[in-house]
């Protein structure tokens, strides 16, 4: 049904932005990019924008840990759709996890609010502009984020989980 | 007229011609096993076998729990049905400080018991790390029959326990191991 293919979004996403594009690929059909950080809103705000496009849905964003990539550590991937065309892009942009910092997307989509800061507090990943950038779902007082690959998910203080029950 | 109906027996005293002799710790037991008031706290699958429980199926009202109290001050049993998020922890342990003495608490399920299968960051693992607990009933979730049993474990803790327990050095450092005056 989709008038706008993925080649033809791509195309125009590399005329008019080719230099901060490292990537492109359309794994199971659905169009990837890998962007320059810095470029995140204007480009999310051109595909809003744009007559064609109407990219005006934030489907979903969420932190990702690549503890090996050095200089690209962390990342944010984007999930838009265009509900005129029934299309969908994923944008990914990574950053060092020394200085985990990018632009909010929350001015263009409201929904963004709460999915930056779940991604900050599960993350530590710094949306800077966002109104109230502050943890959601975990205790207040957590002065570690849980999902970075280097936190053991097991719980600490777990008592009843000898060793010698599970043969290691 | 079915003769299978149990009646609560009188505890063992002096029985005379218009008067009736015994301890004031087993009629207050007596008075406290029986009317029980449960407060659910129940956050997720083990809340819906309470649920069954407090249902005409298995009616815990015939135990003398007929009352639901929705308010801690005026519970007598904390029954703690489910996962308890650590961010949930302070909420929990406020209303246990809000009920009155003397007060019970049952851990209902694996989750509250020990954490359950969510041995992960986020989750309090097992309830007994914030607020004692006097009776834990195991399973995932526990069937309503388990549940009646450990309010009958209650029961049995109500109706033997001496006058002055809650008042003795033990029971005090008990509460000061978990922080409360």
């Amino acid at each position: 049904m989709s008038e706008i293919t993925n080649d033809h979004l791509l195309s125009r996403l590399r005329a008019q932005f080719g230099e901060f594009i490292y990537n492109e690929s359309t794994p199971y059909e659905l169009a990837t990019i890998v962007l320059h950080k810095d470029k995140i809103t204007e480009v999310v705000q051109w595909l809003y924008n744009d007559p064609e496009f109407k990219f005006q849905f934030l489907t979903t964003l969420c932190g990702i840990h690549f503890p090996d990539a050095t200089g690209a550590e962390l990342g944010v991937v984007y999930h838009l759709h265009s509900l005129t065309n029934n299309q969908r892009l994923r944008i990914k942009c990574f950053m060092p996890v020394a200085n985990p910092t990018i632009a909010t997307l929350s001015s263009i989509f409201p929904s963004a609010n709460w999915q930056e800061r779940e991604t900050y507090d599960f993350f530590g990943i710094l949306f800077e502009g966002h109104p109230n950038l502050k943890r959601i779902l975990n205790v207040d007082e957590m002065d570690y984020f849980p999902m970075r690959k280097e936190f053991p998910l097991e719980d600490g203080t777990r008592t009843d989980k000898e060793d010698q029950y599970f043969g290691r | 007229m079915s003769t299978d109906i149990n009646i609560v027996q009188a505890p063992p005293g002096i029985e005379g011609p218009g008067f009736f002799a015994t301890s004031i710790d087993k009629m207050v037991g007596l008075a406290r096993a029986n009317s029980l008031w449960p407060l659910p706290f129940a956050t997720s699958c083990c809340g819906i076998e309470f649920m069954a429980t407090m249902g005409s199926n298995y009616d815990l009202a015939r135990f003398g729990s007929e009352r639901i109290s929705f308010s801690p001050r005026q519970a007598d049993v904390l029954l703690v049905a489910g996962t308890i998020a650590k961010k949930m922890g302070p909420v929990l342990k406020q209303v246990y400080l809000q009920m009155a003495e003397p007060r019970w608490v049952i851990a209902i399920g694996a989750c509250a018991s020990s954490g359950g299968i969510f041995d992960t960051y986020s989750v309090l693992q097992g309830i007994d790390k914030i607020i004692p607990v006097d009776v834990y009933v195991p399973g995932c979730p526990p069937r309503p029959e388990q549940i009646i049993d450990g309010v009958m474990k209650v029961q049995e803790l109500a109706k033997n326990e001496s006058t002055g327990r809650r008042n003795s050095p033990e029971y005090k450092a008990l509460l000061a191991s978990y922080g409360i005056e």
